[in-house]
């Protein structure tokens, strides 16, 4: 079923109202608010099936058209994964054997490049921003990591734990409180536009 | 119970409606001068570039809405990239290689969907519309830095603009972009991925900046006033902590 515009932004407007006074009023709306967003949890599932067709489709499309091996490898891997869930359960063994030695030592693997691509990242930001913030950037880095890691050749070093302690417990604190409290105003002004209907995510 | 109890749950509601107020007050007044008098954010101006450049070249745009999803306090970073997305589209998609959007949840993966079959009826090419092009790339962290690199490595991608919720992992994406050498524009919600993007992206929106993607790409006059009462509120928050820590130093609070 398709909605049109103004009855779908309707709806959209009215469930946001509602679910925003739940939070204000618990006395009077909070029931209402809990039974929405338990509504959309649920949707939320059904569009995962909505999620898993499209994720097939497009690499169906990508091995049938470039003749893409890694697209291959994703639909075999889904299938394998999917025969061994609805063998043995999503609890079973055999899920949880390839949740242990697949996926887990894969994404861990990924975790050990990320480092690696963060490291020279640091390094080559100098490179490209040649400016005092790049600085300020690397020489922060570069004290909070040598005030952490253990220098086998060095005796303790109290100043550089000091000045980590400085960086971490003061100044980043600081500094990620003021970019918060300027994500928090915009995620504020982006919900009240979705409550207006001046932001549509959804057809309409 | 004291006053500052009686008062403390009207703050919450209070704080909306004025908000609320404020926006609509901007937005009326401002409405023939909404885009104007903003100042330079220059992570939008080479967006605008690189969308007139695919247009020109024939290149594909890249647009990655992160992990967030619509029931979380991520949504509001999800919603502002499906609005770029939707500019961006627009604005692109009569290129000869249409934009192509990722994202790391099933639900904004559909909005996407949505948001570029939109986009291709309001310039009306519907036929041309492909559903695959705004795909699910994966649904963990990892899994969907994997999916997206795949797009990222495509060598008819001109830009990867990355909007959305991101952590550490958009370290990998990025890191592909540049190996491409290939242009990327990047802002998230979360702290620590702001950090790594600061590192690795090209362009970074930092802190608010992410939010302020509609005006500056031209959404409407309610985008503009929402960025001009965000910045009274800020300076209001200002004092307050300031007003704050002053009063506890003289012992009052």
């Amino acid at each position: 079923m398709k909605l049109r515009a103004p009855f779908s932004t309707i709806v959209a407007v009215l469930s946001g109202l509602v679910v925003l006074g739940g939070y204000f009023f618990p006395q009077f709306l909070g029931e209402v608010r809990v039974t929405m967003l338990r509504w959309a949890v649920v949707m939320t599932a059904f569009a995962l099936l909505a999620g898993v067709y499209n994720l097939l489709s497009v690499h169906i499309r990508k091995m049938q058209r470039e003749k893409n091996a890694y697209s291959g490898i994703l639909l075999i891997s889904f299938v394998v994964a999917l025969g061994f869930v609805l063998v043995s359960g999503p609890t079973g063994p055999w899920a949880l054997w390839m949740a242990q030695y697949v996926q887990v030592p894969l994404e861990a693997s990924m975790f050990a490049v990320l480092a690696v691509v963060l490291a020279y990242a640091s390094a080559r930001l100098l490179y490209r921003r040649t400016n005092l913030l790049a600085v300020v950037f690397v020489v922060t880095t570069l004290v909070v990591l040598m005030g952490m890691a253990p220098l086998y050749l060095f005796p303790e070093v109290q100043w550089m734990q000091g000045a980590r302690n400085l960086v971490t417990q003061v100044l980043a604190v600081g500094g990620a409180r003021g970019i918060l409290l300027g994500v928090a105003l915009g995620v504020v002004a982006t919900g009240l536009r979705v409550l207006m209907g001046a932001d549509r995510p959804y057809e309409g | 119970m004291n006053v500052s109890d009686l008062l403390m749950p009207y703050v919450g509601p209070a704080f909306v409606i004025l908000f609320f107020g404020s926006m609509v007050v901007f937005a009326i007044l401002g409405r023939k001068s909404a885009g104007k008098y903003l100042r330079e954010i220059p992570a939008f101006t080479k967006l605008r570039h690189a969308v007139g450049l695919a247009v020109e070249a024939g290149t594909r745009l890249h647009v990655s809405l992160g992990r967030g999803n619509m029931i979380s306090s991520s949504s509001a970073s999800a919603v502002m990239g499906i609005t770029i997305l939707e500019r961006v589209a627009r604005a692109a998609s009569i290129s000869d290689r249409p934009p192509v959007a990722t994202s790391g949840d099933p639900v904004v993966a559909l909005l996407s969907q949505d948001t570029m079959r939109r986009a291709y009826r309001f310039i009306g090419a519907d036929t041309r519309f492909d559903p695959s092009s705004a795909q699910l790339a994966g649904v963990t962290p990892f899994s969907y830095a994997a999916g997206t690199l795949s797009v990222v490595q495509d060598s008819q991608v001109s830009a990867n603009v990355l909007v959305g919720h991101f952590g550490s992992e958009v370290a990998l994406i990025t890191d592909a972009a540049e190996r491409n050498g290939v242009l990327t524009i990047a802002g998230t919600d979360d702290v620590s991925g702001q950090a790594v993007l600061y590192a690795t992206a090209e362009e970074t929106l930092i802190g608010e900046e992410l939010f302020a993607g509609g005006a500056y790409l031209g959404a409407g006059s309610l985008h503009t006033a929402s960025l001009r009462v965000q910045d009274i509120f800020r300076w209001l928050l200002v004092a307050a902590i300031l007003g704050g820590a002053a009063l506890k130093m003289v012992g009052i609070l």
